[in-house]
């Protein structure tokens, strides 16, 4: 006797839930304009590693506006959905899952870090739908680092950190600096700037006399600044962002560790970084690509127009510089698009177009793509940059 | 303490028993009506991670909710489990089943060690010495970049097969995970009727009362720990070949305070409670909220805070609210 | 410049390890005055901390006010949060138990972390120090002069609070509510007012931490999570609800961190100073200065 009322309670519960799920669920497929081009974007947009998604976002949305309203790419308005992974691997993966299989993309752009680049591929591989990500560990398109083969599906547009360090190492090579010590922040960034600068170093016959850490949300760094002042390297290399990579110029600055050279990542390419480090910026040393110092582009550079462009409107309608992320999001999102626009929203012909893309003018760099190099860059699209008078100047 | 009257018995079966088919049911049928609806097939992805979340929440239930003891530390566990099942199949090729057994052990000994000393703390300084267990284990997740792969995260974790069947959809890995939520809730369900269930919410009234009526309530304890702490490491090993890639963020103090917000929003008292609340945070966070975009963490604060005043029992009390309502 | 002679490297690690801890002590000086009344731990006191810096951003950066005027400003605006987080979360649980308590203020430092974001961005914000950035050197160790500041500031909440709990009808009143709540409210304390002036009191405290750490580590609006399990730790290594210990956990977690980086692994300093607190915890389970009595509590 007492079953027969549970259960009734259960199915009604049931059809409840039913009744609540669908409800929450109807404005996923009311949004639906008509013949549009439906690009996907999963960004970092909150959460962790907000520094990377947020320019990305905006840099993806003024973009977007800018083509519809030059008439779209063929006459199709294009749509893109972006959804916001927190930093979250879990998130990202389902983010990607429902880009594939209820908004039914044609690619997808992003993630924004490499760990989540990494955890897509098999989605991206299996679903084979193109996959532009906005990280920059190589491994996110090196299947096989022997032979050089690359991920089918996946292609991405920052450059990998190993240029970064080289354009670094480079310079030091220059300067005859050969003593230095490494401080890095303990996440992804970090992580893998920090296996690159210890990867290379022999090459260029660097003696890396130590190699500290702190972590995203520490407040001070001098304790490893002191241990490192101890060692007395020619230069000091940090890899990190956010709030740190301030914190370390400064500490280092208070130290009175001014003849120690500092050379920071490409991340600091924000001129909000010097302006926050107040005057302790000065003489700071880091690679960058193009279109964080478009100002002091020569002119002739093929990379000007470009450039300009973009820094031009992303700090008229944000009202704040650009930094080194929004440019990959620029340039994965014109990659895309360039290819919408010469085969149409068919996933197999906008992964060969990719491919074959040669002398694409980007933020970041000349791509050249191939089926040997799914990122198209070479060292050369960092320049290495010194802070003088608060201000960008090319290094010599 | 508790008289046993065999008619309450009883009728405690048969609400748990039909409680049960209604659920199984339920969770049978929801991938088949899939076919009707497209949207509850858009929901099989997510369910499976509600279903291994419900793993840890029924093993938090027992701990928490039934022991009385706080612990910040399940995240770590729950990264044992998958860190121990990515690692072993990545690195070394073993098979998946060895490995999640493998995790098993490891969560054991680990609770085992952390958890003798740890539970004779009491109230809040055994969540502190659970959360600094928590962020060590994430520090060494994070500084063991060899075999872990460090912050970026260990990829490319293979799936999992069942007798040669490849359990590579996400259908065929819902069965998979539910069925194990399913034995879980069972295997729980009769711990709570047992005399170890009994013995554990006397410690949760008074340690010392317990004591004083014969509970060893240290061994119970540990028990409880130790067994919360295998449960989540399954959920771990599950998680690590369902996404095919872990790193330490997904492990952190904020996933161990996710669990605790779990229980409590769903009703810590109540394994189906914890069943409820783990659905409510994981759909909440991972699909309903998105449209909130950039407010999502202020919306989700007030909901915690809404569900928190009001209901403070969890969702598992709302029909009695409502009883208690209609009666006034 | 030579080498670093290792006394002075030794002194530099320690300067900075009672810096940093100082900021701890405030988080964990704020958990104690709310856990005596409450006895539950406040989450949300990393975001009291957060929102001093930021609040003073806008008083000091945005609205250029001297600090003079910007710092009873901002202490105020902070404790008016506080308030509003005992009146809009916590007063209004029905039947609160412990955990409850700890759940609703998590679900409050998710709102005012958000709330945060959507006020002033994702960007850290910096302030100005209170007097220069040239670093004092002192036997061969940098001593920047807001470290002085925020040393100062520590001493002076501890006399204040001193005098507070100790001259006070209030502070006595609150002591008393610390002791046992039920016999206040006989004696005719109303121990809900009692409540809500802890938070307003720790508030002050958490904006006070935040106005003189900003200038040396910069804010965002995500710091508070991390300010808070430090300022936890800091409160367990001291016996949770005793001041002094509060003030020693800070200073000590401080110590062994900077230390730690400085002379074992940096990678790993986090862990020493958790490992400290778990082996305190393991020998003395009520913390260094705690007593056995304080430990007990309510059931969740």
């Amino acid at each position: 006797m007492k079953t027969r009322p549970s259960i009734g309670k259960g199915i009604a519960s049931l059809i409840a839930a039913a009744v609540t799920v669908t409800l929450m669920l109807s404005p996923v497929v009311s949004a639906h304009a008509a013949q549009a081009y439906k690009v996907g974007a999963v960004f970092s947009v909150t959460g962790r590693a907000s520094f990377l998604g947020d320019p990305e976002k905006k840099t993806a949305l003024l973009l977007q506006e800018e083509i519809n309203k030059k008439g779209g790419i063929n006459g199709h308005p294009l749509k893109l959905i972006i959804y916001d992974d927190k930093g979250d691997s879990t998130q990202c993966v389902i983010a990607v899952r429902k880009l594939i299989n209820r908004d039914k993309v044609c690619a997808i752009i992003g993630p924004s870090l490499s760990g989540l680049s990494l955890s897509v591929i098999p989605v991206v591989q299996k679903s084979k739908i193109p996959n532009v990500s906005c990280a920059a560990s190589y491994k996110i398109v090196t299947k096989n680092p022997k032979t050089g083969e690359q991920w089918k599906w996946v292609f991405k547009t920052p450059q990998s950190d190993s240029m970064a360090v080289e354009a670094i190492y480079t310079h030091m090579k220059k300067h005859g600096i050969s003593r230095i010590a490494i401080t890095s922040v303990n996440t992804g960034y970090g992580a893998s700037g920090r296996s690159e600068l210890l990867r290379l170093a022999p090459r260029y016959g660097m003696t890396i006399v130590a190699d500290e850490k702190y972590g995203p949300k520490d407040t001070d760094m001098t304790a490893q600044l002191t241990k490192i002042k101890g060692m007395s390297p020619q230069a000091i290399v940090n890899w990190s962002i956010g709030p740190t990579q301030v914190v370390v110029v400064r500490n280092w600055k208070e130290l009175g560790m001014t003849n120690i050279k500092m050379y920071q990542s490409h991340g600091f390419g924000s001129r909000k970084n010097i302006k926050l480090a107040a005057g302790a910026a000065e003489g700071i040393y880091c690679p960058l690509g193009a279109c964080n110092i478009a100002e002091i582009l020569p002119a002739n550079h093929p990379q000007k127009q470009v450039t300009m462009a973009y820094v031009k409107a992303y700090t008229e309608k944000y009202n704040e510089p650009v930094s080194s992320f929004g440019g990959h999001a620029w340039d994965a999102l014109s990659l895309v698009v360039k290819a919408l626009k010469a085969v149409g929203p068919d996933k197999a012909k906008i992964r060969d177009y990719l491919e074959n893309i040669r002398g694409f003018v980007g933020q970041h760099g000349v791509f050249n793509f191939s089926p040997k190099d799914h990122n198209g860059l070479s060292k050369e699209a960092f320049r290495m940059v010194v802070v003088k008078k608060g201000d960008w100047a090319l290094a010599d | 303490m508790i008289v046993f009257d065999n008619k309450k018995v009883k009728q405690w079966m048969n609400k748990d028993f039909s409680h049960l088919t209604g659920f199984g049911l339920c969770i049978f049928l929801l991938p088949l009506l899939g076919k009707w609806i497209p949207m509850l097939a858009n929901y099989m992805d997510v369910m499976v991670y509600v279903g291994i979340y419900s793993i840890i929440t029924m093993a938090l239930c027992l701990l928490t909710g039934y022991a009385g003891q706080i612990s910040l530390g399940h995240a770590s566990f729950f990264g044992i489990g998958a860190y121990v099942s990515g690692v072993m199949t990545t690195r070394y090729g073993v098979n998946p089943w060895p490995c999640l057994m493998l995790g098993v052990a490891a969560s054991a000994t680990v609770a085992l060690l952390i958890g003798g000393p740890s539970l004779k703390l009491k109230g809040h300084y055994l969540a502190m010495a659970t959360m600094a267990f928590c962020i060590i284990i994430t520090i060494i997740f994070n500084e063991t970049a060899t075999y872990t792969g460090g912050p970026d995260g260990l990829a490319f974790i293979p799936g999992i097969s069942i007798m040669g069947h490849a359990v590579d959809s996400e259908v065929k890995y819902y069965y998979l995970v539910w069925s194990v939520v399913f034995l879980v809730l069972l295997f729980c369900l009769n711990i709570i009727r047992s005399r170890v269930g009994r013995a554990l919410r006397s410690i949760h009234g008074s340690e010392l009362a317990a004591s004083a009526i014969g509970v060893n309530v240290a061994r119970y304890k540990i028990y409880v720990f130790v067994f919360s702490a295998v449960l989540t490491s399954v959920a771990g090993s599950l998680y690590a070949h369902y996404l095919n890639f872990i790193n330490p963020a997904s492990f952190d103090l904020l996933v161990s305070i996710k669990f605790l917000i779990m229980i409590i929003l769903g009703g810590m008292h109540s394994l189906w409670g914890a069943i409820f609340g783990a659905a409510l945070v994981t759909l909440l966070s991972y699909e309903w909220l998105q449209y909130f975009e950039e407010a999502e963490v202020m919306v989700y604060g007030v909901i915690v805070l809404v569900i928190v005043i009001f209901l403070p029992h969890g969702l598992v009390s709302i029909p009695k609210r409502l009883k208690s309502i209609r009666a006034r | 410049m030579e080498h670093m002679t290792l006394a002075s490297q030794l002194l530099q690690y320690i300067i900075t390890g009672v810096t940093i801890g100082s900021i701890y002590a405030m988080v964990a000086i704020g958990f104690n005055i709310i856990y005596n009344v409450t006895e539950a731990i406040n989450f949300a006191q990393g975001e009291f901390v957060m929102l001093g810096g930021l609040v003073m951003v806008f008083f000091r950066v945005t609205l250029k006010l001297p600090v003079l005027f910007s710092l009873p400003l901002t202490i105020s605006v902070v404790m008016a949060v506080g308030i509003l987080l005992d009146r809009i979360a916590i007063r209004p649980i029905r039947k609160p138990t412990v955990l409850s308590m700890v759940i609703a203020t998590i679900g409050a430092s998710f709102f005012i972390r958000g709330a945060a974001m959507f006020i002033w961005g994702k960007n850290p914000f910096d302030l100005p120090p209170f007097s220069g950035r040239n670093p004092i050197t002192f036997l061969g160790a940098a001593i920047q002069p807001q470290s002085l500041w925020v040393l100062g500031f520590l001493v002076a909440v501890v006399i204040v609070l001193t005098i507070f709990f100790d001259r006070t009808i209030m502070g006595k009143a609150l002591r008393a509510c610390a002791v046992n709540p039920s016999a206040s409210s006989l004696v005719g304390i109303n121990v809900k007012y009692m409540i809500l002036i802890s938070f307003a009191l720790s508030a002050a405290i958490g904006a006070i931490g935040g106005i003189v750490i900003t200038p040396i580590s910069l804010m965002e609006y995500d710091r508070g999570a991390m300010l808070a399990v430090k300022g936890f730790s800091a409160c367990a290594v001291g016996g949770i609800g005793n001041f002094p210990g509060a003030v020693l956990g800070g200073i000590l977690i401080g110590l062994i961190e900077s230390l730690g980086a400085g002379l074992i692994s940096s990678g790993y300093k986090d862990v020493f100073a958790l490992l400290a607190l778990l082996l305190i915890l393991f020998v003395k389970p009520s913390g260094l200065l705690g007593s056995a009595e304080v430990s007990k509590i309510r059931k969740f």
